[in-house]
């Protein structure tokens, strides 16, 4: 079903003489969305009306320059927040009338300050450490944003990544494991990503060469790697916690320079190099996929395995190998639950993060930035419940943990732009 | 080169597709292959690909006998293949496509994009073909689309060329120029093998004639044998090659189009303001060459493009807004351009695929429920009456050649009650028996007074259905002129001259 698009003749030829000419059409659903928001918000500040000031600290004791903290009224500040929204809605109405499209900055500071108003009245009446929201927003999102950069790789070649709350529990599981066999850190780091490969490699197996269905395949991976975990931890690792279960960590790294930079350098640039990895990895992921022969040929398999067929393209080796790479990344996420996190192995201690990381995939896409986006978003979701509910907020924090899958739900129901997943995911390829 | 086929058999099941075939194509020679659908061409092309195996005998290039795993090997080999259906990527752009498998890198593997969108405008300027090597190829017409696959071939150096239907889709004007490819690279020592229906075609280009029919070959024949000797020869009885029609019974006129303009998403207009008018008992055939407008404007009718100004009346009903099951509802039967993605479900049987469309009630469906003896009584006559060489009606529709499965979408659209019929390259990959036929069921449709919209690059399939032909030209409408037009003025018409003198 389409959504009712109108369109309206300009008069540009497309610089040429006789061809074709630009239309541009132009949804709603923009409008739409911001003006419910909007809405939400004036219901929630009107019925929940707060007293007092909120005070956002700008700026950790240990920064070199220090930031004055800003206190404002929390129920004014909510109104003018208001208000600003209702003019952003009202100019994305005036744009869709007059069959313009709407910028993407719209709805970007649209959301700035929407989550000011928010937090503004949510935490009336106390000081919100504004770094520490963000950085600990970071610090949970790593793994996610790991994990998808690995189901985005799977997907992209064709095959359903379900598993990837399996590699990453592998990934922490090994991380810990190999840590404190070989006292290092990064011997850890590479235990988990050849972990990850490992629980790849059997997932390969099953669907690409045996056909198996793929989602049957990663749920039963899954549960398999929280039994065997779980299995190995209460039998091998906690009786022998100090030789099996003591991985060093890998604490945060302050970049030199970067790290200074007000606001951006403690979220930024003060976190375990574990955390700059994923940088380079998001950064990598993303050339690689679009940008390179190999990029182009994982997408095509992904797309139209015949097709890569006829050309030349190993079908079944591309999908193998990028099986492997997928599962090594989302491995590494698992490395941060026990070398970054917290120093120790514990029974299922991904708590479903892999399912998370998957909800972003689709949420982006089947794109790793969108993804990690989306990634980051969730982290941030959790940690704000963790934060609103330590200073005492008026939102009960169910509402807030539901807000992640609130979000997924609607970005697969297709609010959020047409979502299309690979062609050929989920269907092995045989040849005649 | 010179390549050899040795006493090839494949098998699908109890299927023998091809039976002991052999064939030599000589280095400087062009090897036209002839057969009925389904006779085993691309199945036999598919094998010396690389993309199926041979049950038995063997495939030799120059003397040596060679064991391919996969098309990869056959590429290393030299040879290249453009494919019935086509091999590309549709979220890929033209470049991307055409760059596949054989991209030029610089840093790091990096692609080097530049690179090949020079390759695609170098090449199809050569050819006289004109696509955009940024357009997305999912976007594109599937004449278009026929383009970009022989692009890509004629991209690698390959000295064995296959090409199988590549004529399908084009226009006359662009099959002669692939025909003078084809020559150069004749004379450049390449073994060309050549798979159409098309018997102009053949006599122009061939050097040797082999026909096939039922997997096994007939014979060989001469290229200076004529039309009607050589259809003989490919179908084993006489074939009628030209449509006999009355004269047409005119009615009201049903259809009326006011104003269409069609908008991409990308926000081209790609049907610009076009009004015409189809009555009843009344065959208007649209010509011009792919991707100016054709496509949009038979989705259009149907309901199936989104931005849409104007207005579309059948019946005096309007069209436009509506869904496309209200539009089907009003009688509208659509034998779309590409059928492996808008006509069939390549996993369905041939049966279910019969009632793609009708599977809101009577006959086929009571209360919920499938009838399926109607069904297969329904599906075994539509079988035999259209000449679908299949093993059965539960064979996957996917698993039957080109033509056949275009005889099956034809089949479905045209056996029910229509008020308008829009047919787009309606005999797309059909064998010249089945063309007689399929035409037959055209006219037989007009003269039941049913306005009908045939949409052909074929200029012979044109003029021979055409009560008046309308030429489209970057979305708009040059002419509408009377079926006797002389072929210059089209073939002027189709490059956005308007015809001078009388208009129908
Ligand atoms: N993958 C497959 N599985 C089963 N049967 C198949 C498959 N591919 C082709 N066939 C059968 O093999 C026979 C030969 O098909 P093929 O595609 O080679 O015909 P063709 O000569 O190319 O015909 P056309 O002119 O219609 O393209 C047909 O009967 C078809 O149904
Ligand atoms: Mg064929």
């Amino acid at each position: 079903m389409s959504t009712p698009h109108a369109a309206a003749p300009t008069d540009d030829r497309a610089g040429r003489p006789d061809g074709p000419h630009v239309m541009t059409t132009a949804s709603p659903k923009v409008a739409i969305i911001l003006g419910v928001v909007t809405l939400l918000l004036a219901a929630v500040v009107a019925f929940g009306s707060q007293t007092g000031d909120t005070t956002f600290r700008l700026s950790t004791r240990r920064d070199l320059a220090q930031l004055p903290d800003v206190t404002v009224p929390a129920n004014a500040t909510a109104w003018v927040a208001i208000v600003l929204m209702a003019l952003a809605t009202a100019e994305a109405v005036r744009r869709y009338l007059a069959r313009t499209k709407v910028p993407l900055w719209l709805p970007a500071a649209y959301g700035v300050v929407a989550m000011i108003g928010f937090l503004a009245w949510a935490a009336a009446g106390a000081t919100l450490p504004v770094i520490g929201l963000l950085a600990g927003a970071l610090a949970l999102a790593v793994p996610l944003v790991f994990g998808a950069l690995g189901g985005v790789l799977g997907e992209r070649v064709g095959v359903v990544n379900i598993a990837i709350d399996g590699q990453l529990l592998a990934g922490a599981f090994a991380a810990a494991l190999v840590g404190s066999l070989l006292g290092s850190a990064w011997a850890g780091l590479i235990g988990a990503m050849l972990a990850g490969a490992l629980v790849g490699l059997v997932l390969g197996v099953f669907a690409i060469s045996y056909f198996v269905d793929q989602v049957i395949v990663g749920v039963v991976l899954n549960v398999l790697i929280i039994g065997l975990t779980s299995f190995m931890f209460s039998q091998v690792l906690a009786p022998n916690a100090a030789t099996l279960n003591s991985p060093p960590r890998l604490g945060p790294v302050s970049v030199p320079l970067l790290g200074e930079i007000p606001v951006i350098g403690p979220i930024l640039f003060r976190q375990s190099v574990v955390v700059y990895l994923l940088y380079v990895a998001v950064a990598v992921v993303t050339w690689s996929l679009y940008r390179t022969r190999w990029g182009l040929r994982v997408r095509a398999v992904g797309e139209h395995p015949q097709a890569a067929d006829t050309v030349g393209i190993n079908v079944l080796r591309t999908r193998y190998r990028t099986l492997l790479i997928a599962g090594a990344t989302a491995g590494a996420g698992g490395a941060f639950y026990t070398l970054v996190s917290v120093s120790q192995f514990n029974r299922e201690m991904t708590g479903g993060a892999g399912y998370i990381a998957l909800a972003a995939v689709i949420f982006g896409k089947w794109d790793p930035i969108r993804a990690t986006l989306a990634a980051l978003l969730f982290g941030f979701a959790s940690n704000l419940q963790g934060v609103l509910s330590v200073i005492g907020s008026p939102v009960p924090s169910e509402f807030m943990l539901m807000l992640p899958y609130v979000v997924t739900v609607f970005a697969v129901a297709g609010l959020v732009g047409r979502s299309r997943p690979p062609a050929a995911v989920g269907t092995p390829y045989r040849k005649g | 080169m010179q390549l050899a086929l040795r006493e090839v058999t494949k098998r699908f099941g109890s299927l023998v597709a091809n039976d002991r075939i052999s064939l030599t194509v000589e280095g400087g020679e062009i090897h036209c292959l002839l057969g009925e659908n389904g006779a085993g061409k691309s199945t036999l092309m598919n094998v010396l690909y690389g993309l199926y195996r041979a049950d038995e005998g063997q495939i030799v290039l120059d003397g040596e006998v060679q064991s391919f795993t996969g098309p990869g090997d056959a590429i290393a080999a030299g040879i290249g293949m453009v494919h019935q259906h086509f091999m590309l990527v549709p979220v890929f752009t033209v470049a991307e496509n055409v760059m596949l498998g054989n991209e030029e890198t610089g840093f790091a593997g990096s692609l080097d994009l530049e690179a090949a969108r020079e390759r695609v405008r170098e090449i199809s300027a050569r050819f006289g073909f004109h696509v955009d090597p940024d357009a997305v190829v999912g976007d594109l017409p599937v004449g278009v689309q026929q383009r970009v696959e022989i692009i890509k071939v004629l991209s690698r150096d390959a000295k064995v060329l296959v090409f199988d239907e590549p004529t399908a889709v084009l226009t006359p004007q662009e099959t002669d120029e692939l025909m003078e490819i084809m020559r150069e690279l004749r004379r450049s020592g390449a073994a060309i093998v050549f798979i159409t229906h098309k018997l102009r075609e053949v006599r122009e280009v061939a050097d040797r004639i082999t026909v096939i029919r039922r997997g096994q070959v007939v014979g060989e024949a001469e290229p200076s044998a004529s039309n009607a000797e050589l259809a003989a020869m490919m179908v084993g009885r006489p074939v009628e090659l030209t449509v006999s029609k009355k004269e047409p019974e005119l009615g009201a006129a049903s259809l009326v189009v006011e104003g269409l303009t069609v908008v991409d998403p990308a926000g081209l207009v790609q049907v610009d303001d076009i009004s015409f008018e189809v009555r009843d008992g009344e065959i208007l055939a649209v010509a011009g060459v792919q991707g100016n407008g054709q496509t949009e404007l038979t989705e259009a009718l149907l309901g199936l493009q989104h931005h849409v100004l104007g207005s579309i009346r059948l019946d005096g009903r309007e069209l436009v807004g509506r869904k496309v099951r209200d539009v089907l509802d009003a009688g509208v039967g659509f034998v779309p351009e590409d059928r492996q993605v808008d006509g069939l479900v390549g996993s369905f049987t041939i049966a279910e695929n019969l009632m793609l469309d009708r599977s809101f009630g009577a006959p086929f469906v009571r209360a919920g429920s499938l009838q399926l003896s109607a069904l297969q009584e329904f599906a075994e006559e539509k079988l035999a009456q259209y000449d679908v060489r299949a093993p059965g009606i539960t064979t996957p529709a996917g698993n039957l050649s080109g033509g056949n499965q275009q005889k099956v979408v034809v089949a479905r659209e045209l056996s029910r009650e229509l008020r308008l019929l829009v047919a787009a390259q309606p005999t797309r990959g059909v064998d010249v028996g089945s063309i007689e036929f399929i035409h037959s069921q055209i006219v037989a449709t007009r003269d039941a007074g049913v306005p009908v919209i045939v949409v052909s690059t074929e200029l012979d399939e044109v003029v021979a259905l055409a009560d008046r032909i309308m030429v489209l030209y970057r979305g708009r409408v040059v002419g509408i002129v009377p079926a006797d037009t002389p072929r210059q003025v089209l073939g002027l018409m189709m490059t956005g001259e308007p015809p001078t003198g009388d208009v129908a």
